[in-house]
């Protein structure tokens, strides 16, 4: 223990007593990341599940109530347990590095919000020895969802589940809130943050406003289910279905931007680090992600087209709002790349295949904007395929870029880029294999959530692409988890600024001490750790000293 | 542990200029308690908003309890307990700031004494509140109204009983002398969130009892 103090590097292996009681933003933003990329192989193996199962027309390996199970179960642990706290992981690791802070605001709370996240999960995967998940979809919907027809524990032990995680999102929300407009550095001012602490300025505003409406709906629910209330039962006196569709994706079209802004920032992180260029229009980028977290409130109801009760030409026109902010973004990030000094990393090519497949996934969601067009593929596969290419081609894609990019900073080790080029290209031909053939099944009616299909459908080589698609991802994990493993025994040193980056956690060194910094660089623009760098090369930057 | 003690060491200008960076304008306790009740507001808005569509599809209001008998629930007739009890509560909130003013003038008798005062209001108000349950002639199960109803208020009385709870340790805290002038931001805290469930029972009493 007494040479722990002298290696900061060494203050990693201390034991387990040390990570369980660590009130660290540095551990628990590992903590995150560890639990989160768990609950991704758990998830993924339900995912398969699905996929084995669709494989072929019929009932080859599970029963339908199973399968209902699998999908309703893969969809909530991918959003709750995996894209929205892996981002959350990349924000406490790094927003108080970006900041230059010595830790988040309440870093006990900070404890609080992670393990509330294991926790939940296991009370969610509980349903499972306990009689059946939860298998109503991961939105739930009246009548489907009552006790009548969702029998079993299951549910409610998601609803618990699920109220668990909101208050740990709601909890880290106030923390990084509190940290980014009380803990910057001198000079830090709010328009020379990085972009990254940006997005989880508006990201956490967002879990602020629309998590509580979630855990609202959650309690509503389970009243019907176990006190005989009726909300939304509309069996009983009063109950509205619809109630719960508009309550319910009041906070959960937000948190597709809460699943997205992070990794956008990431990625906005990533691509002038690789191109060597600052980020293009950092303002315009700034003002449009506050606008995209200002109209996910606005939109809500484009996810109840069909219900007939919802007015459709302001939702529509909303939704193709959103388009906006978006493009703006994404002008930005092709204008950075446009004759930058481009380094083709692991990272970058993360980065660049979340340009790519975003873009697909923003274009079939504009699509669905349109009323005429969402009518017609409304809960088929053609919504898979849009939320997948934003949410697997968007956040995973981006969390992957993050991982590449940040381990070393983490770890003090350099994940294998070699490795890591094998794990992006089985990644990007899996994803498109997957989830490309499902806009074709989705445009010829083939309905989502289902267990088996007609033979006759015309749906069988699709789907049959689709599920070797799923296990081309499955297998391309593996170089990855083996680059993992072999780089936590021994990877190659990374020192403190292994890709010359622009934001202050490359002026610490890797992983950082405690306390983060010894001292901090001057901050006089956006890119502190460029101008120290290159503080020597044009006399007029050192005119300021 | 080393981590720990490390991370106390006082040695970085940048940590030590950041803490003194943090000190100007609102302090981080306070802050994070309006960001907490900004998501208790939109918590509640999610309760209101589901009362007011039951409410506005319903062909009556209060609707029937049983439609062959044509027995309306008459909560409009039922307003004298809850009318003190919203006056307890309001009291309270007044004497909360009493006692947020003496702890900042550095009177720590005042404060002690009217931080008990608002503590015993509160408690009241529970204890009221759960004796209303008992003379109310329906449940939670008697249609929408009354899963709202007791869903609204049942969930406004168990943030008063947080409030009372926050209250217990301030009081604690306060006996035994580690707030100040200067050092009171848990005071201060806990008053911000006492006044949010006071507005909160004015929202609620409005709209069940008099709307």
């Amino acid at each position: 223990m007494a040479t722990t103090a002298l290696r900061p590097a060494a203050t990693y292996r201390t034991g387990l007593y040390e990570w369980l009681t660590t009130t660290d933003h540095k551990k628990i933003g590992i903590l995150y990341t560890f639990n989160s990329l768990i609950l991704f192989l758990i998830g993924g193996i339900f995912a398969l599940a699905v996929r084995t199962e669709l494989a072929q027309p019929g009932l080859q390996f599970m029963t339908e109530a199973t399968y209902n199970q699998m999908f309703t179960m893969h969809a909530s642990v991918m959003i709750f347990w995996v894209v929205i706290p892996f981002l959350a992981g990349f924000g406490n690791y790094l927003v108080p590095l970006m900041i230059g802070a010595p830790d988040m605001a309440f870093p006990r709370i900070n404890a609080l919000s992670f393990w509330l996240l294991p926790l939940s999960a296991m009370i969610a995967l509980l349903g499972f020895p306990l009689g059946g998940a939860a298998s109503a979809g991961w939105t739930s919907y009246s009548p489907l969802v009552q006790a009548k027809f969702s029998t079993g524990p299951g549910t409610d032990l998601w609803i618990v589940a699920l109220t668990l995680v909101g208050t740990s999102s709601i909890l880290g929300a106030i923390n990084f809130l509190v940290t980014i407009f009380k803990m910057r550095a001198p000079g830090m001012t709010l328009f020379r943050m990085p972009v990254f602490v940006w997005t989880i300025l508006v990201t956490s505003v967002l879990v602020l406003m629309g998590t509580p409406v979630l855990t609202s709906a959650l309690i509503m629910l389970y009243i019907d289910r176990n006190l005989g209330g009726s909300f939304f039962n509309t069996a009983l006196a009063g109950g509205n279905a619809i109630l719960w569709q508009n309550v319910f994706w009041f906070y959960s079209h937000p948190a597709v931007y809460i699943m997205i802004l992070p990794a956008m920032g990431i990625v906005s992180e990533v691509i002038p680090t690789f191109s060597r260029k600052p980020l293009f229009g950092y303002k315009a980028f700034v003002f449009a992600t506050a606008g995209i977290g200002a109209l996910g409130f606005s939109v809500w109801a484009h996810h109840m087209f069909t219900t007939g009760s919802v007015y459709l030409p302001f939702f529509s026109l909303m939704t193709f709002l959103i388009a906006v902010p978006t493009g703006v973004k994404m002008f930005n990030w092709v204008a950075t790349m446009f004759r930058g000094k481009i380094r083709f990393t692991t990272a970058m090519l993360y980065a660049v295949g979340f340009l790519s497949l975003f873009l697909i996934g923003g274009i079939n969601g504009a699509f669905l904007a349109s009323v005429p067009v969402d009518y017609h593929v409304h809960a088929t596969y053609f919504i898979v395929a849009h939320i997948h290419y934003v949410l697997f081609g968007g956040s995973i894609m981006g969390i992957f870029a993050g991982l590449y990019y940040w381990w070393p900073k983490m770890f003090g080790r350099k994940l294998n880029e070699g490795l890591g080029k094998i794990h992006f290209v089985g990644i990007f031909i899996g994803m498109n294999l997957t989830f490309f053939p499902m806009h074709l099944m989705g445009i010829s009616g083939m309905p989502r959530r289902i267990a088996d299909y007609s033979a006759t459908a015309g749906w069988n080589d699709l789907n049959l692409l689709a599920t070797i698609g799923g296990f081309t991802i499955a297998a391309s994990m593996l170089p990855f988890l083996w680059n993992v493993f072999i780089t936590l025994r021994g990877g190659e040193p990374a020192g403190d600024d292994p890709w010359e980056g622009n934001t202050l956690e490359w002026a610490t060194s890797s992983p950082p001490p405690p306390y983060n910094f010894d001292h901090l660089p001057p901050i006089r623009s956006e890119r502190p750790v460029f101008d120290r760098r290159h503080a020597n090369d044009v006399p007029s930057l050192t005119a300021g000293h | 542990m080393a981590a720990n003690s490390s991370a106390l060491t006082p040695h970085m200008t940048a940590q030590g200029e950041s803490r003194a960076h943090a000190q100007r304008g609102i302090s981080n306790p306070i802050l994070g308690m309006i960001l907490f009740i900004v998501s208790e507001v939109m918590f509640f808005a999610g309760l209101f908003a589901a009362y007011f569509n039951v409410r506005l599809n319903a062909t009556q209001w209060p609707p029937f309890v049983n439609e062959a008998a044509f027995q309306p629930f008459q909560i409009h007739h039922e307003i004298v307990l809850p009318a003190i009890l919203t006056t307890i509560l309001v009291l309270s909130s007044v004497t909360m700031q009493l006692g947020v003013s003496a702890i900042r003038r550095g009177d720590r008798t005042g404060f002690l004494r009217n931080t008990g005062i608002t503590l015993v209001l509160g408690l009241t108000f529970l204890i009221g509140q759960v004796y209303d349950y008992t003379q109310l002639g329906f449940g939670i199960t008697d249609t929408a109204f009354g899963s709202t109803f007791y869903t609204l208020t049942g969930f406004h009385g168990a943030h008063v009983l947080g409030g009372a709870i926050m209250l217990s340790v301030v009081l604690y805290r306060g006996m035994a002398g580690q707030f100040s002038a200067k050092h009171h931001d848990a005071v201060e805290a806990t008053s911000i969130y006492w006044h949010f469930v006071d507005v909160v029972w004015i929202a609620l009493f409005s709209t069940l009892y008099l709307l």
